[in-house]
């Protein structure tokens, strides 16, 4: 068993449930929302897990969980052997060392009154405050000119930058200390398109050079098809279907990635006839529909999808958590062909 | 005019100072931007602040000589002579050089005090912003019970068991007004926590210590400098008024209130004694409140 | 609304706590409460006779209690000047100091209630910049000085009144006059804020653009939410009816509480101060709880505001 076999991040069981009052009642109806609702997955050494889903599918409360920025309701969390806590201790704060996160919005996350240099150099001066200056500002220097900003740049202030300038700044400050995980929350839905590309083959790059392990989060199929080894969608706060990015795309399994799949507008296919468009919103986490989750949306439910959740099976690295898929015979599938 | 008007060249060279129309405008973009008022206030408070530097190098006689003859010399346009602008009390000593000693007296003490209130009201604030729950309640309700009493009260109530000295009645003073600050830097931290950037450097790794001190702290420090600036004058106020009620500092030092309070034995026979201080006190609460209200609007457009 | 004034008596009752527990403290932290309430002059077994009473022998969290229980007693010592019961001094000049801060306060009402909507309505015109500039005095200028500078011009110069002293009720016009200006500038502060807050509200707008009498909109919409901030600075003068007066008291001589307070600080007369410390302490809670439980009932958005925050 070599280094890269082996998971640096693994997530078992992962929940998290938040306690809302709905309206009615003295003091209202206490009702349990839960954002995410048991999910499992592994990134090995080295590799891109893609997480995608539609907005508030418990993505980005998944990314917070991962890092141990906020408690878990139950399951592990462990990363290189150790568990994350949401601890804000010392030993939580070490720990920041090897784990970053690229935010949704790099203006928002970074100090206004802080210079360029200053930011970038924040995380150094945080975990090895014996750097002398001289090294630091060598050290931002250098990390500057891998994200592609400019020298002169060094004392700007954020509201001075462009967004995509500004992720950069984000993009240096998390990879300062040479993280080995990196988690990004939606790192381009925030800006321009055209800047959206830069950003993505930057990170690109970057991984090929450092040698990150990284989560990618978006609603956005473009993106983590580019940037993952594998990729994970999710539902109401479940994982319904995991694998290769070619095989989760090109043969979709689960009705909701086939839906999410059918969405994306190509040349090649009329896209009219083949899209499959999904009737209403996703149903409220806070009165989640029991049984599939998707069964309320879905165009192919039975019965069976309304009592029972269907587990996530595995045929060959592709996992899919659906009835008609998992009790069809192994490698038929309800293809959409 | 009209050969301004027929060479454009020289009018373009000229518009610094040539053009009627161009130099009224200026005129009124200057106090648009600086209102006379709040040119008024801040010369008196930079009269003040070189007041309160040289305070004794200024004072034409020695605050506490006495000069018998010539005691209780009105001003000088009452009848009294340049030797004491100001007039004399009922020693003879000069109220002018009084006046000067007792600016920088009651303005040290009012600045001094307002340093202690707001490094107690910033870190009670701040710790109820980090901690919430317990600790938080804890310093909200003696937030509440700092406010609900008439501060005048608790400090003749201190004074009365713990004798007055010099020390003492700095740091008293310096708890007038602790609760408005930390209200105000508690709200301003919740909210900076509720912001990405202090989360964005919470998960860097950096100590609760560092995202208050380096990133919430100079975030929010306008706001703390324009209610700071508010409670100063308030603390001028309380200072001479217990000055005034002989409780407060404690001859042979001076302060304004002080002055006014031993001025009004006079105030038959020699009114300037009290009413030479009294004027210096209105002017500088005056002064830096209006200071304190105009940076308020300019730091926050909102409340234009 | 129940839970709203069940917390507001808990957190009234908790600010009681406070101040007796501050009384405990700073009377400990000065010397032997029993020289100090009862004075270097008592005879011994009175010493002796006080320490066992208050039970200074004993732990001092048994003391604290035991300071409670005479608190709630009223057994707060002797007058050092005069050995009669603390609470008796104060008591009898609680009346005198009412009778001038009670007409005070009608005449701030009088003046700055109005003073502060004619100068919210005619925002921005020259009699709102009078009626600004007259306030922002009465918020910088000092009680004392505009006390004696009212005593100069209709004591000393004109002779309409006398400077000082008790008896006649021409004495109690000055302290009435000095409290009342300055009294009327913040009310009038106050209330321009809250009525142009309240007039920037749409639901004003709304309720002329639907065509009503400006008139009409002034006195059943805008005023009436107007009242509700008022209220709380209004509440807290009512609070303040004996705590308001000490400078102003000394001022004119005025031999009310104030300035009982005032010598009793001067003699460290120990026992009177901590009966006035509680008194007023005791007058503040009650009129600041009695606010709030007015401005949950006026306002009803507060109590379920109330109810979210503690849910």
């Amino acid at each position: 068993m070599n280094a890269a076999d082996k998971p640096l991040l693994s997530v078992t069981n992962l929940k998290r449930h938040y306690d809302v009052r709905l309206p009615g009642g003295l003091f209202g109806t206490p009702a349990t929302l839960k954002a995410v609702d048991g999910i499992s997955f592994e990134i090995m050494k080295g590799k891109t897990l893609g997480l995608v889903g539609e907005s508030g599918c418990g993505k980005s409360t998944t990314a917070k969980l991962v890092l141990g920025h906020i408690p878990v309701t139950a399951g592990e969390i462990r990363f290189d052997g150790e568990t994350v806590t949401a601890n804000h201790n010392a030993q939580w704060r070490a720990m920041r060392r090897r784990m970053q996160m690229i935010y949704q919005d790099p203006l928002g996350a970074l100090d206004r009154r802080l210079s360029v240099a200053d930011q970038i150099g924040e995380p150094i001066q945080i975990h090895a405050p014996e750097t002398p200056k001289a090294e630091r500002d060598e050290r931002v220097a250098s990390l500057m000119a891998n994200v592609g900003l400019r020298r002169d740049m060094a004392d700007r202030f954020p509201h001075e930058l462009s967004g995509g300038q500004r992720q950069r700044v984000v993009i240096a400050r998390a990879l300062s200390l040479k993280p080995d995980l990196l988690v990004g929350d939606e790192p381009v839905s925030a800006l321009d398109v055209s800047i959206q590309a830069q950003v993505l083959n930057l990170l690109d790059d970057l991984r090929q050079s450092t040698g990150f392990t990284a989560l990618f989060i978006s609603h956005d199929l473009k993106v983590v098809r580019q940037m993952s080894d594998r990729v994970a969608v999710m539902y109401l706060g479940r994982i319904v279907e995991s694998g290769a990015p070619e095989e989760v795309f090109r043969r979709p399994q689960h009705p909701y990635t086939q839906a999410l799949v059918s969405a994306i507008p190509t040349i090649r296919r009329s896209a009219v006839s083949n899209r499959i468009v999904l009737k209403g919103d996703p149903p409220n986490p806070v009165n989640a529909p029991s049984g599939c989750p998707f069964h309320t949306r879905c165009p192919a439910a039975i019965a069976q999808c309304k009592s029972e959740v269907p587990a996530l099976l595995e045929t060959a690295g592709h996992k899919v958590a659906c009835h008609l898929v998992n009790n069809a015979p192994a490698g038929a599938g309800i293809a959409a062909e | 005019m009209t050969l301004e008007l027929n060479d454009p060249k020289s009018l373009a060279e000229d518009s610094g100072s040539g053009s009627v129309f161009t130099a009224k405008d200026r005129l009124t973009a200057f106090f648009e931007t600086w209102p006379p008022l709040v040119l008024f206030a801040l010369f008196w408070i930079a009269l003040c602040a070189v007041v309160v530097a040289f305070a004794p190098l200024i004072a034409p006689y020695d605050f506490m000589a006495m000069d018998l003859p010539s005691r209780l010399t009105p001003p000088v346009f009452f009848g009294g002579v340049w030797t004491h602008p100001l007039g004399t009390d009922e020693l003879g000593r000069d109220v002018l050089s009084r006046l000067i000693i007792s600016i920088r007296i009651s303005v040290v003490i009012a600045f001094l005090s307002t340093l202690i209130a707001a490094t107690l009201g910033v870190t009670l604030g701040f710790l109820a912003a980090y901690f919430r729950g317990r600790v938080e309640q804890l310093i909200l309700i003696l937030i509440d019970a700092q406010a609900s009493m008439p501060f005048m009260i608790i400090a003749l109530a201190v004074l009365a068991f713990l004798g007055n000295s010099l020390t003492l009645f700095v740091i008293l003073m310096g708890f007038y007004g602790w609760e408005r600050i930390a209200r105000i830097a508690r709200g301003l931290a919740i909210s900076a926590n509720e912001q990405g950037y202090a989360t964005a450097v919470r998960d860097l790794g950096a100590s609760p210590w560092r995202i208050y001190s380096r990133h919430i702290l100079p975030n929010i420090a306008s706001t703390l400098i324009v209610s700071m600036t508010l409670n100063f004058p308030e603390v001028i106020l309380l200072e001479s008024g217990l000055s005034f009620l002989g409780l407060g500092i404690q001859p042979p030092m001076t302060s304004l209130g002080n002055m006014v309070g031993y001025g009004r034995d006079y105030i038959q026979s020699a009114p300037w004694i009290m009413l030479a201080p009294s004027v210096a006190i209105v002017l500088t609460t005056l002064s830096i409140s209006i200071v304190g209200d105009w940076m308020r609007d300019l730091f926050d457009p909102t409340l234009k | 609304m129940l839970r709203y004034t069940f917390l507001r008596i808990f957190r009234a009752l908790i600010t009681v706590t406070l101040i007796v527990s501050l009384a405990f403290v700073i009377l400990r932290m000065s010397g032997d409460p029993a020289i100090i309430i009862l004075g270097p002059e008592a005879p011994p077994e009175a010493y002796a006779a006080f320490r066992s009473n208050w039970g200074l022998d004993q732990p001092i969290w048994i003391q604290y209690l035991k300071f409670f229980g005479a608190v709630s007693q009223g057994d707060l010592g002797n007058s050092m000047r005069d050995g009669r019961s603390a609470l008796q001094v104060v008591g009898e000049r609680v009346p005198l100091t009412l009778a001038i801060t009670i007409p005070a306060l009608f005449l701030k009402i009088l003046i700055g209630l109005p003073a502060g909507i004619c100068a919210a309505l005619y925002r921005n015109t020259y009699i709102d910049r009078l009626i600004m500039t007259v306030s922002v005095m009465g918020f910088t200028v000092p009680s004392f000085v505009l006390g004696l500078v009212l005593a100069l011009i209709f004591a000393v110069k004109l002779g309409w009144l006398p400077s000082g002293g008790s008896g006649t009720w021409q004495h109690a016009i000055l302290p009435i006059l000095t409290m009342g200006l300055i009294g009327a500038a913040v009310i009038a502060r106050f209330t321009r804020s809250a009525m142009l807050e309240v007039l920037g509200q749409p639901y004003i707008r709304a309720a002329s653009a639907k065509g009503l009498v400006w008139r009409d909109v002034v006195t059943s919409h805008a005023l009436p939410n107007a009242a509700i901030p008022t209220l709380t600075i209004v509440g807290f003068m009512v609070g303040s009816l004996v705590a308001g007066a000490v400078v102003v008291e000394s001022v004119f001589s005025w031999p009310g509480v104030g300035r009982l307070l005032v010598t009793a600080v001067a003699n460290r007369d120990l026992a009177v101060v901590q009966v006035i410390l509680l008194f007023i302490g005791f007058t503040m809670v009650f009129a600041n709880l009695t606010v709030d439980l007015l401005y949950g009932w006026v306002d009803p958005r507060l109590r379920t505001k109330q109810l979210q925050a503690g849910s």
